[in-house]
């Protein structure tokens, strides 16, 4: 069930091939269980310095626990867990001080102002705002003019930018950002992913979940997650180059109509709904005339098909197929 | 169905001096899919809570399934259903339990309950989970049931606000299929959303920005108009998160 | 209807399916009505009574053994004088002294009459009422046996009663201590339970756990502001009795203030223990109100003395700190008393805050498990 690619050789970008590449995560056969249910099960994989690994996956999918189990919060059941070259059992009180924590819903201080969370965690960390401005400052800038706000008044989108400059404001060598963009509009999200990009600049690693599949395009890897197992590990062009046939898109007036009709077909394999279109898969991997026949036939008018690349999400829901049968 | 079953003139819902809707005005038709979009803090929220009978406009006329908001709001309650992401089930509840007390509060006989509850189970699969608390659900299925309890009692409309967040994409299109099978039946569907795909799914969209509504049509013609392939790309051109 | 019915059965479900909700409405009268039955009775037993007896002749034995073998009384001790009287109080077993005069039955049988005097405890003046007039009524009975024999020259004693400590008997001088211990406990171990179950709550608890924070900073973090509040409090409320009622502090305030502060540091690890045994601030509030505010009320010896209680609550009782605190502050605010004499409960105190300082670090997580 996992098919795992090479980690972090070719296609990665890398100016200086004689660069030591330090794997900053490095997780062999973790599993966690909660009373009886498994969380996670034998996770494999690693991070190296200076990217962004995305964790893509829905609800339940494991995230959560995993990221608690790097962030030194949980320990594992099984397997090891290796940041910054320390074990995340015995080393966490070094590795606290270097990494950089986000859970999900944010966890501000919502009866502080904007200021006071930042400094708070400045100090907690031994560091002034001051000392690391310069690294906060793209994302910091944007809600300064608001900085004696109480967080608690704050949009998500600002919201999202505090917590993140909090996590940021030690120049943590690691980042942990558990679903940063869950709930949050569009156009934050946008702009969220742009600042991470910038992050790079400055050395830091950052691993980063979410349940938005469009995410997954902007990471250097991505290990896609379903139910506490690993689906597929590598860099997002080659995930999507690995759907396994060749994806059609077809249009019709009546979407409802032509997708209960799409399924009623012989020759089809999957047939998925995406936007304003449908992704089918058929079993001899083409399309004939017989298709149109059939679907008028069905009632339906206005038919268009065409062969499409595959998305990343296509790919998932692929992986998830064959999970589910496996 | 052409029937107006919403009908908004002029609706203005003020908090103090804040104007969270400014001037909405638009109808939505029996049957259709309506999506409802619009950042954090445009109004949105505020707006679904006029329709469906849970707060009074400051002025303007809204009228819902026929019954105007403004004078009888309790009326509306009885031919609207609602599902919200952050509550939809008692989980210390069983499902059989959860749709026979949803049945029992529209009023439905005991007959009718029974009848439409083993439907119910047989098209979500749902035989064996019958008598097995909520709280033991994953995340998926409770959607999924919460939706079908949402239009147990064959409401005019449903209301979904954010229905399908953090689910997983198989669950997701499974549930936008169970929409698209409700709104065949004539029910009317009006579903806020973050998922940008999602938004392609429906027949109408409108979206709102800091109390206004400032695009209202089809998808195609929406991506037509602001010359994007997608209705994310239109939403990042027209829409300005809230930073107030 | 069918609405209503199919609502009301839905609140049914979720009683029957909430053990917290079944303890407060089953639990909490059964505790209630055995604790009201037994432990608390405001019934004078086993009250601890010293003689001063002048006199020692066989009228004044046969009337200390009348009271001694009434079942209400224990003897604690025979004096030899009256400078022993306040030592015997401050001492806090005897709640009553009785006086025979000199030549008490000589005097009884050629006067007629003879004196004895009644001097109570006044610190607790409820208890102090009733004890005199326990002690009146056996000694009007043992006026009428005595007096039988001479029907026409009845002898008369007379006992005159005096309080020791609060001779006005102001029930403030009850009360005041007690609502100060009360206080002091349950704002100390809500706040800090809540304050740190909240961070739980509201996830913002995670971070500070990846933080270089050690844990004993944090809970001594959540702790200062707390004890610098209280203290404050309790010198508020000292000062408000005094302007309000005119009760003043006996002994030395700086031992009342030391001890205080002893008992506000307690109070505080109790409610960071509460704490780790929580996983919510509606759990943590639960524990610290009812785990806390009803024994502290009925079993410390706040309202209901403890000599009055059954062994089994008594024993109950050794284990609340509460008790010891108001042994200590009415020795010291009524009483007068210096720390010789309330060392004992002093180094109770101390330890139990030790113990409860060392369990908390330890059952500190510094995981989320």
């Amino acid at each position: 069930m996992t098919d795992q690619l090479s980690q972090g050789c070719p296609g990665k970008q890398n100016s200086d091939p004689e660069k030591q590449m330090q794997k900053v995560i490095e997780s062999t056969d973790i599993s966690k269980a909660f009373g009886s249910t498994k969380a996670l099960n034998d996770i494999t994989f690693s991070v190296d310095e200076s990217e962004i690994f995305g964790l893509i996956g829905p609800d339940g999918a494991g995230k959560t626990t995993l990221f608690r189990i790097i962030a030194t919060l949980l320990r594992p059941d099984n397997g090891e867990m290796k940041v910054l070259g320390q074990d995340c059992i015995t080393g966490f009180k070094e590795l606290r001080r270097n990494i950089g924590y986000m859970p999900g819903r944010f966890s501000l201080y919502q009866d502080l102002t904007v200021e006071e969370n930042l400094n708070f965690y400045a100090t907690v960390f031994g560091t002034t705002v001051k000392e690391n401005y310069d690294l906060i400052s793209d994302i910091y800038s944007h809600i300064e003019p608001f900085k004696k706000r109480l967080t608690g008044k704050l949009s998500g989108g600002m919201k999202q930018k505090l917590a993140l400059s909090c996590a940021l404001i030690h120049k943590p060598k690691l980042l942990i950002l558990d679903e940063p963009t869950t709930g949050v509009d569009a156009v934050s999200r946008y702009e969220f992913w742009a600042m991470l990009a910038k992050l790079r600049q400055h050395n830091i690693t950052i691993i980063v979940s979410t349940p938005y599949m469009d995410e997954a395009m902007r990471c250097d890897r991505v290990a896609l997650i379903q139910n506490g197992l690993i689906l597929s590990v590598a860099p997002p062009q080659k995930i999507r180059d690995g759907f396994s046939r060749k994806l059609f898109m077809i249009k019709a007036s009546e979407k409802y109509k032509l997708i209960i009709a799409l399924r009623k077909y012989p020759g089809t394999v999957t047939a998925y709904p995406f936007g304003d279109s449908v992704h089918v898969t058929f079993s001899d991997d083409r399309i004939d005339e017989s298709l149109f026949r059939f679907l008028s036939e069905e009632g339906l008018s206005n038919v268009t098909a065409g062969e499409t690349e595959a998305g990343i999400e296509d790919r998932f829901l692929e992986l998830m197929e064959k999970g589910a049968t496996a | 169905m052409n029937e107006k079953v919403i009908y908004v003139k002029n609706l203005v819902k003020k908090f103090g001096s804040f104007v969270a809707n400014d001037n909405l005005s638009f109808e939505v038709f029996g049957g259709e899919i309506f999506g409802f979009l619009g950042a954090n803090g445009a109004g949105k929220t505020t707006a679904i809570r006029i329709l469906s009978g849970l707060s009074s406009p400051t002025s303007g006329e809204v009228f819902v399934a026929g019954i105007n908001a403004s004078k009888n709001p309790e009326e509306i309650k009885k031919q609207i259903g609602y599902m919200s992401q952050k509550f939809s089930l008692y989980e210390d509840l069983t499902v059989k339990e959860n749709i026979m007390l949803y049945g029992g509060i529209y009023g439905l006989s005991k007959s009718l309950i029974k009848e439409r509850t083993d439907n119910l189970l047989e098209k979500l699969n749902f035989r064996e989970y019958g008598d097995k608390l909520i709280a033991a659900l994953p995340l998926g299925l409770r959607q999924k049931l919460a939706f079908s309890i949402a239009v147990f009692h064959e409401p005019k409309i449903v209301f979904l606000d954010e229905p399908t967040g953090g689910v997983d994409p198989i669950t997701r299109r499974q549930f936008w299929e169970m929409i698209y099978e409700t709104a065949a039946r004539g029910i009317t569907v009006f579903v806020t959303t973050h998922y940008m795909d999602e938004a392609e799914y429906c027949d109408r969209i409108s979206i709102m920005s800091e109390g206004k509504i400032v695009a209202l049509d089809t998808p195609e013609n929406l991506k037509k108009l602001y010359n994007a392939g997608t209705v994310e790309e239109v939403f990042i051109k027209i829409a300005r998160p809230v930073n107030n | 209807m069918k609405r209503f019915l199919g609502f009301v059965k839905k609140e049914f479900l979720h009683i029957f399916r909430d053990y917290r909700t079944l303890f407060i409405i089953f639990g909490i009268p059964v505790a209630q009505i055995l604790i009201f039955g037994f432990a608390i009775s405001t019934d004078v037993k086993n009250a601890g009574v010293a003689f001063l007896d002048l006199s020692k002749d066989e009228t004044t034995q046969k009337l200390t053994d009348k009271i001694i073998s009434s079942g209400f009384f224990k003897r604690t001790e025979n004096l030899t004088s009256y400078s022993e009287i306040e030592d015997i109080f401050r001492k806090g077993k005897t709640k009553e002294v009785i006086i025979f005069e000199k030549n008490f039955g000589k005097k009884l049988q050629n006067e007629g009459k003879a004196s004895m005097s009644l001097i109570a405890d006044g610190s607790e003046p409820n208890t102090a009422t009733l004890i005199t007039n326990y002690t009146m009524a056996i000694v009007s009975d043992f006026n009428t046996d005595i007096s039988g024999f001479k029907a026409n020259n009845p002898m008369l004693i007379q006992p005159e009663v005096k309080m020791f400590y609060n001779p006005e008997l102001k029930s403030q001088h009850m009360f005041v201590p007690g609502v100060i211990t009360m206080i002091l406990i349950l704002i100390c171990a809500l706040m800090t339970s809540v304050t740190i179950t909240r961070e739980k709550e509201l996830g913002t608890m995670e971070v500070l756990l990846v933080s270089p924070l050690r844990p004993i900073q944090i809970i001594l973090g959540k702790v200062v502001p707390y004890f610098l509040l209280s203290f404050i409090n309790v010198i508020l409320i000292l000062v408000l009795s005094w302007l309000v009622f005119g009760l003043s502090v006996k002994g030395s305030i700086i031992l009342l203030l030391a001890e205080s502060m002893l008992y506000i540091m307690l109070s505080l690890s109790v409610g960071i223990l509460i704490s780790t045994v929580s996983n919510s601030m509606q759990q943590a509030i639960f524990i610290s109100l009812v785990g806390m505010m009803l024994p502290t009320i009925l079993l410390s010896g706040f309202i209901y003395p403890i000599e009055n209680m059954d062994k089994a609550y008594d024993l109950i009782s050794y284990m609340l700190p509460p008790r010891y605190f108001i042994t200590i502050i009415k020795s010291i605010m009524i009483k007068g008393t210096g720390f010789l004499y309330v060392w004992k409960e002093t180094l109770v105190l101390i330890s139990m805050t030790i113990l409860f300082i060392v369990m908390s670090v330890r059952k500190f997580k510094i995981r989320l498990e």
